[in-house]
């Protein structure tokens, strides 16, 4: 994507939207569009990028914007994209157009995995973008199963006897490729040609897309604003959320240059303080080791390099 | 009036054989008994190009409204089908649709809501969203069924509100009955071609639909939606009007059978009706002033003018097919006791419960409703509901 | 609608359904007065990588011709992406209270 055309371009996001200063979504909806383009229908799940952007009569949706409810946005972008398809076989419509569901972790991994895994499962030319803050932010920072483990959250918090959320995050991205669809890739806010690229490429093929972005929250992981895009690239740097993408099945993983440890990324947050008391070095190990693990499982999946020729 | 076509066909082929001449842009759908036929037949009409509607099988039927919001915001004519938990399941999309103005049809094949799970007739799912913000018209018998898809579907795009259609499953889904059937252009014609002014899809005329509404707005736009269906009462009569021309048969906001000199009456809905009708020419054999008055349209419920056919009457007994479990009265009687009240009317009334998951009613339980109202007449107390056809 | 209008519209003129027609109108809706710094631009230090620009979550950088202009203060929040994540070695952006910004000593 050449930044150079995309700010000639008229903001597809634009300002005057009500989410906190340094929001991560608000950076994932204005970079997936600008990829995207004009010609787009965005439909977006109850959260936080939707309350914040549209709250009548002010919107900040410069494309076509649906939202129906929490749940379904996998469900209701296949209704917008099926009458696209009914319409262009019936000759009554003649334009290409780009269909994106956004929604946040809550509203994908959670209460709207049903509605996604069918979209999916079923073929709809759609893109679904996760932007995933590990938590239900919009309702008050509440455990989701995208919330990594000992994360402090309202409903799983760390307290005298117990230290945050106990059990591993769900990985959805896994579950996405086990899909069978022909586009699967994890992106962070912090890497914006990462994250356009991927876009850009989702959008050039046809069939069902999802794209899963870690999008760090200062208000629910507790940090100052100004280093949002720095802790997204954190993640990635720490193995905490790989960047790799999935196409038809082929796994291509972005190596950091340094694979940092993950203290360098815990200490950055509010949300994990209660971690860096003595007795819970143990789940900073567990931490460590299940950061670990898994990075040595998604390498697995990568594809032999050929050998440099001598 | 045109040419029609006699052929057998039961509730479910028939709205199936309307939502094929209606063809709509998309149909997105989940199967539940009774209903599953109705999509079942319909994408047999899609795999054998009969229909352009893009069939989207969806995995619930929470995601069957939430596509059919999607295609419909986006500027289709959207239809689907589906029954008690279905329509529960997709209550909440329900009522976003009638919020969001969209003019969806759904063909609400009339079961009973679990517990207890029962697959058989009664009106409780349809009575779950009465207060949608839906058009609710009951069908009596197949031909009504068709008749009323066609017509729903002018009602919808005119008033903007959305229509279900309902049919009592098995009596009606799945009995096989003689109807007359419009050509297809004739069908095509009378429903007419769909022109939204405002869709997602215009990227002239760009919208944000589904904003939040904070204290400021919400109650402005709850007015709009309730005024509409208000306003919808005069729509689905010039609908029907319109299809009186073109059928030759005539529909309104309800049905007056043997009403003219009747002096005890039974308020009933949907099937019933029809075993009723049965009853009252019985009856009426051996003089007895009998009469039935079948509402058609629930919501809007045409309250005035329902209470206005009642003046003459000396007793009413009102039949509901499900319990609003208020401890008093299932949700029919609610409705013509404050039409009553409203019009200053004090009739004795008796409420029947009846045939909850599709407990038969025989034809001389309805006979002993109208001895019961004549009874009532002379001065006999009777409890304001009576519960008919359970076992004590 | 003109919703600048300081007396909201009533159900009866304001357009049907939970809609709003023509995009973008958030703009109308400035929320500069979030802030309790500002980021000003130090032109003579900046590469116009526009590395801000593709950051904002306000869109409040504004770039005309391929150069890095300034700052939209009706709708930035302060929130320091911008300075944090110029590449330049000591800053094409800094951050000022806003109060002294107002006060016109920066």
């Amino acid at each position: 994507m050449n930044v150079k055309e995309v700010v000639k371009q008229k903001e597809l996001f634009t300002g005057g939207h009500r989410a906190c200063a340094g929001c991560g979504a608000a950076i994932v909806a204005r970079q997936v569009l600008m990829a995207a383009g004009p010609n787009t229908v965005v439909v977006s799940a109850t959260g936080c990028l939707e309350v914040v952007s549209t709250i009548f009569p002010y919107t900040a949706w410069n494309v076509p914007f649906l939202h129906s409810a929490f749940e379904n946005s996998g469900a209701t972008i296949c209704g917008v994209e099926a009458l696209y398809k009914s319409w262009m076989r019936q000759g009554k419509y003649n334009k290409k157009v780009n269909f994106i569901a956004f929604g946040g972790d809550g509203g994908t991994y959670d209460i709207g995995l049903q509605s996604l895994s069918g979209a999916m499962e079923r073929g709809h030319n759609i893109l679904y973008v996760c932007y995933n803050n590990e938590a239900y932010m919009n309702t008050g920072v509440q455990r989701s199963g995208a919330t990594p483990m000992g994360a402090d959250t309202t409903t799983a918090p760390a307290g005298k006897v117990r230290q945050g959320k106990e059990q591993f995050r769900k990985d959805l991205t896994e579950i996405m490729v086990a899909h069978k669809i022909p586009y699967v890739a994890q992106a962070v806010v912090g890497n914006w040609r990462d994250l356009t690229s991927k876009v850009e490429k989702a959008l050039a093929i046809e069939g069902p897309k999802f794209i899963n972005v870690l999008q760090p929250c200062r208000l629910g992981w507790s940090y100052k604003p100004e280093t949002t895009c720095e802790i997204g690239r954190l993640a990635a740097e720490t193995c905490v959320w790989p960047l790799y993408e999935v196409t038809n099945g082929v796994y291509k993983i972005s190596k950091p240059r340094e694979k940092k440890p993950v203290l360098e990324w815990l200490q950055q947050q509010g949300r994990f303080r209660h971690l860096s008391k003595p007795e819970n070095k143990p789940i900073l190990d567990a931490i460590q080791a299940n950061i670990d693990s898994n990075w040595q499982t998604l390498l697995a999946k990568e594809p032999p390099q050929a050998p440099k020729q001598p | 009036m045109a040419k029609q076509d006699i052929v057998a066909r039961t509730g479910n082929e028939a709205m199936a054989e309307a939502m094929r001449q209606i063809n709509p842009d998309v149909v997105a759908a989940y199967p539940i008994t009774p209903a599953t036929e109705v999509v079942q037949i319909f994408a047999s009409y899609v795999a054998d190009g009969l229909v352009d509607t893009e069939f989207v099988p969806v995995e619930s039927e929470h995601s069957a409204m939430s596509a059919c919001i999607g295609s419909s915001a986006a500027g289709g004519r959207v239809m689907t089908g589906t029954s008690s938990q279905g329509l529960a399941l997709m209550a909440e999309m329900v009522y976003i649709a009638a919020g969001l103005r969209l003019p969806i049809i759904l063909a609400d094949v009339n079961r009973a809501l679990s517990s207890p799970i029962n697959i058989h007739c009664d009106h409780s799912d349809t009575m779950m969203v009465r207060d949608s913000g839906w058009v609710q018209i009951f069908s009596e018998n197949a031909q009504e069924a068709y008749d009323n898809m066609l017509q729903a579907v002018r009602i919808a795009e005119t008033a903007r509100i959305p229509v279900m259609v309902t049919t009592d499953g098995f009596i009606i889904s799945h009995g096989m009955e003689r109807i007359e059937i419009l050509d297809d252009a004739t069908a095509k014609a009378f429903v007419g071609v769909y022109k939204p002014k405002d869709y997602l899809l215009n990227f002239d005329r760009v919208l944000t639909l589904g904003a939040i509404d904070l204290q400021d707005y919400y109650f402005e736009h709850r007015m709009q939606l309730a005024e509409a269906m208000k306003n919808s009462k005069s729509v689905i009569m010039d609908v029907a009007k319109d299809y009186s021309k073109t059928a030759g048969r005539n529909y309104g906001l309800f049905e007056l059978y043997k009403m003219e000199d009747a002096k005890f009456a039974i308020i009933a809905m949907g099937s019933t009706a029809g075993t009723t009708k049965f009853v009252i020419d019985g009856l009426r054999a051996k003089g007895l002033k009998v009469g039935l008055l079948k509402p058609r349209v629930f919501r809007p419920f045409p309250k005035d003018e329902i209470a206005a056919a009642l003046k003459g009457l000396d007793a009413v007994a009102v039949m509901d097919r499900s319990d609003a479990v208020n401890g008093h009265e299932g949700p029919l009687a609610v409705e013509i006791k404050a039409a009553l009240y409203d019009n200053g009317l004090n009739k004795p009334l008796i409420n029947y419960i009846y045939g909850l998951g599709g407990r038969e009613i025989k034809t001389e339980e309805i006979e002993s409703i109208y001895s019961d109202l004549s009874e009532i007449a002379k001065g006999k107390k009777m409890d304001r509901v009576t519960y008919l056809g359970v076992r004590e | 609608m003109d919703i600048k209008k300081k007396e909201k519209p009533g159900w009866k003129t304001l357009p049907e359904f939970d809609v709003i027609v023509g995009g973008g109108t958030a703009k109308e809706f400035k929320t500069g007065d979030w802030r309790s710094e500002r980021p000003i631009h130090i032109p003579e230090k900046c590469i116009n990588c526009l590395t801000c620009f593709m950051y904002c979550p306000d869109s409040a950088v504004i770039v005309k011709d391929g150069k890095m202009m300034g700052f939209d203060y009706d709708y930035c929040k302060g929130c320091g992406i911008c300075m944090h994540e110029c590449p330049v070695k000591g800053k094409a952006i800094k951050m000022v209270s806003e109060k002294d910004a107002k006060k016109g000593c920066i």
